[in-house]
């Protein structure tokens, strides 16, 4: 069982989440050959220890993250907002809403 | 080998049972073999035996990290079943099934292959449409199925809950009465001495620590026992084949998840069937101990650990009360998990890979036990010629990129 770190919305546990698969997949350009996107779509490093994948805070704010784990021994030693600059837009926005006093 | 058998028992209970031989050698590895077969699970077990009783390549190595049979083999819920859509996977897995059949004579190692008939429930309209395909799509290739109806699949299972206000109402079900279920473990043991005793080295406790490939070919691996020297290598290491083949310096279109099984504790005999329910995604089958071995989904997402998540386990017990009521009040005694290979369309990948040499077996996710007999023939046959038979053939790693996809996503019959 993880607990995935959501920048958002703090620790949580990862039945909150779905998982996107390995975020290191650099797509390639629609015309590109086809060895490029088989590579892109199939083939995969799947490394056992460090991984940086994706995953979706699905069940939480929705947002997609960008998770640094361990597939060896699940130890998540990051997780960031897989867009960047959405961070600070949601922290102005709820900044934003928040009633003052 | 002195064989096994009712007079050989007889005679060893004269000595008290102390005059039994090893089942296998523990031999030191050898400079050099024709072929070296990283893996010794039932799927790399059962090529070296068919390497040697087929085709008559004998100065094989069976190269194994842990123990044998540790891995894969001796963590699955046992199910065997040929009950598939696609042409290619009905040959592959078929041929399988059959090869069970006379395994223990073959052998002369009592597998314990009980046909005792795989049931998959149909418990939506949508579901019972697909699996009447897979059912016509079955029996056209050769694969004997009958449809079950509501009052067949009681009469076969009488703890399925059949009411009328089940959440998911039983309307049918695909019967495959050869499928059944077999000892994981002694399929990897009766591999294990019918190859040894055609002259296999099984090699216990020795790690691959890397490939050596010269001028793009195979020539050998390197050891925690020291530098093995091959002619051909075979990689048959489900749920770290991507380790493997980045020693030897390409990808693989694979990714490891976790999939885990649980037992109850033993209770009295209730159901002498395999069962799989498809929609609340479990499946569920007695042991000869009388435990309940439950079987549920992977976990989805990448994972070495051999550790299944919990809240996988909850989802699949609770899936499965819903169709079986009696099971609510059981605890449950035992839980692991495995590490399994998965590929892009949910088939297995059988054949060359990108180096002159090397030979791979992976990518059977969550249902390779099923296989192991016809797995370990059909790789063997690509081992030796050098090229894949008629069975392997569609199973190339090249189907990706030439979008010969064998779509079997529903290997397990639950979705992955």
């Amino acid at each position: 069982m993880l607990r995935i770190p959501c920048p958002y919305c703090g620790p949580r546990d990862h039945a909150e989440f779905d998982y996107g698969g390995d975020a290191t997949v650099v797509w390639p350009a629609l015309d590109d050959t086809t060895e490029a996107w088989v590579e892109a779509l199939y083939f995969r490093d799947d490394p056992k220890g460090p991984h940086r994948e994706l995953w979706r805070h699905a069940r939480g704010c929705r947002l997609w993250l960008i998770v640094e784990r361990d597939t060896v021994t699940h130890e998540i030693s990051a997780a960031h907002p897989a867009h960047p600059g959405m961070a600070d837009e949601v922290t102005a926005q709820s900044q934003a809403e928040t009633p003052s006093a | 080998m002195k064989r096994y058998s009712v007079f050989a028992l007889a005679r060893n209970a004269m000595s008290y049972h102390q005059g039994w031989e090893r089942a296998w050698r523990a031999p030191e590895p050898k400079s050099e073999y024709d072929v070296v077969i990283v893996g010794a699970g039932g799927h790399g077990l059962a090529t070296a035996y068919y390497l040697a009783k087929n085709h008559g390549v004998r100065n094989v190595a069976v190269i194994e990290k842990g123990w044998l049979g540790g891995g894969n083999t001796g963590r699955n819920t046992t199910i065997i079943r040929s009950n598939y859509l696609q042409d290619e996977s009905a040959a592959l897995y078929e041929l399988s099934r059959g090869l069970f059949e006379d395994l223990s004579q073959k052998l002369n190692f009592n597998i314990m292959f009980s046909p005792r008939g795989v049931l998959m429930l149909a418990q939506t309209e949508h579901e019972k449409r697909a699996l009447k395909r897979t059912l016509h799509a079955t029996r056209l290739n050769g694969v004997h199925t009958e449809w079950a109806e509501p009052s067949k699949v009681k009469s076969l299972c009488p703890i399925i809950n059949d009411s009328a206000d089940a959440r998911f109402p039983i309307l049918g079900g695909l019967w495959q009465p050869r499928g059944g279920t077999a000892r994981h473990d002694a399929v990897a043991w009766g591999f294990a001495r019918a190859a040894d005793d055609l002259g296999v080295d099984v090699i216990q406790n020795c790690a691959v620590e890397g490939v050596d490939v010269q001028g793009g070919r195979v020539v050998g691996v390197q050891t925690s026992k020291g530098a093995i020297r091959c002619k051909k290598l075979g990689i048959v290491v489900a749920g770290h084949s991507s380790v493997l083949a980045d020693m030897a310096g390409f990808r693989m279109p694979i990714e490891s998840v976790a999939l885990q099984a649980l037992v109850s504790e033993p209770i009295k005999p209730c159901m002498d069937i395999v069962v799989m329910a498809n929609t609340v995604h479990g499946y569920m089958s007695q042991s000869d101990k009388g435990e309940l071995v439950i079987g549920g989904g992977a976990d989805g997402f990448n994972n070495y650990s051999q550790r299944g998540s919990f809240h996988h386990v909850e989802e699949t017990v609770t899936a499965l009360v819903e169709t079986f009521p009696i099971i609510s009040r059981l605890k449950m005694l035992r839980q692991w998990g495995g590490v399994v290979d998965m590929t892009g369309d949910r088939s297995p990948i059988i054949g060359k890979a990108p180096v002159e040499g090397i030979f791979v077996n992976c990518g059977w996710g969550t249902g390779g036990f099923k296989a192991t007999p016809g797995s370990g023939h059909c790789f063997a046959a690509t081992i030796a010629q050098g090229e894949p038979d008629d069975v392997a053939a569609p199973f190339s790693m090249g189907r990706f990129a030439e979008g010969r996809m064998i779509d079997e996503s529903v290997a397990a019959a639950v979705a992955h």
